[in-house]
């Protein structure tokens, strides 16, 4: 029964810290920059932050980057938002400076066109070449199929 | 016979490309400033801060625009090749001295040479910003007219210098 029990707790205590763990809501508090006091606008600023690279660091969000930089920003950003500029004037205003580089989905343009085409031209590249593969296997007639592998029944013997 | 053809010259396209990709820098990132005027500015002047330095000081030749601070390693490498610079080639050099120190700015330039002809502070880090400047040393060339010809991320280098700077310049006059 003891034997029982010390090999149960360990697993009891491994679940109830897992069922702790997904019960918990992630919390992104990297920014103790102060709060602008309407909270569309803060939720604007806490979007607009998350969207924009941090050139220091390139991994990293300005919303997420410790870098004196991303603090500058982030500050610039506030200000511009609670000096009422629109979000696309934000974003403007970071592209003429930075580059496309400096938003995480770069805007639609010549130059990002090939970056936001690849993916849906592979897809479709990649149905129609399966198509045309699975047709022609369909039309294949039957004997050649059973000359090129030998049947089952062969391997066994 | 295509049917091999096919596959293999996409796989060929796919190594051109990623051999071409993968041998830039991912860290610099073209300046979109490039080819425009240079961005409004205007800051006190390192060594007497009731004086100022503007856009309007660059204007009439071709200039550099050295982004620096004394905490910035790359900008100690490349200091001995600016002051070689302004010495030997006569190129008009402005710093913008970035959130810095001044009283270690000015020792710095004191004990190491001075190949600035004037140095703005840009303590609060608002003017770099407007440069799109991320990461000092970083240096602009402008021309006469204003406009911004190139920018150089990273130490400057008499190799750089000779590649990338020495042709514009030859191409707009000084």
């Amino acid at each position: 029964m003891t034997g029982r029990r010390a090999v149960r707790q360990p697993f009891v205590w491994g679940l109830f810290v897992i069922i702790f763990g997904l019960c918990l809501k992630p919390v992104f508090a990297m920014d103790a920059d102060p709060k602008l006091s309407d909270p569309v606008l803060q939720e604007t600023y806490e979007r607009l932050t998350h969207e924009v690279r941090c050139l220091v660091c390139q991994n990293q969000t300005i919303a997420d980057s410790t870098a004196p930089l991303a603090a500058d920003l982030r500050n610039e950003i506030r200000l511009m938002l609670a000096a009422g500029r629109s979000e696309a004037e934000v974003k403007t205003f970071l592209l003429d400076r930075y580059g496309d580089f400096v938003l995480y989905k770069p805007r639609f343009k010549a130059s990002t066109a090939m970056l936001w085409l690849a993916p849906v031209l592979l897809l479709l590249g990649g149905g129609v070449g399966l198509r045309r593969s699975i047709q022609r296997r369909a039309t294949l007639p039957v004997p050649a199929d059973d000359e090129e592998d030998p049947p089952a029944a062969d391997l066994r013997s | 016979m295509w049917r091999f053809l096919v596959p293999i010259s996409l796989f060929a396209l796919l190594v051109a490309v990623f051999v071409v990709g993968l041998g830039k820098d991912p860290t610099l990132v073209p300046s979109p400033l490039v080819g425009k005027p240079a961005p409004e500015f205007t800051l006190p002047r390192l060594d007497d801060p009731a004086q100022t330095i503007g856009r309007k000081d660059l204007l009439g030749k071709t200039s550099l625009v050295n982004v620096w601070g004394t905490w910035c390693a790359g900008c100690r490498q490349e200091h001995e090749t600016l002051v070689a610079l302004a010495r030997d080639s006569g190129i008009t050099i402005f710093g913008i001295n970035w959130k810095d120190d001044p009283v270690q700015a000015r020792e710095w330039l004191k004990s190491l040479g001075n190949p600035y002809v004037a140095v703005g502070v840009d303590a609060d880090g608002r003017t770099a910003i407007d440069w799109g400047v991320y990461g000092a040393p970083e240096t602009f060339l402008i021309g006469p007219d204003g406009t911004v010809l190139y920018k150089h991320i990273a130490p400057m280098t008499l190799d750089v210098w000779r590649n990338e700077f020495l042709p514009r310049i030859a191409s707009v006059g000084p």
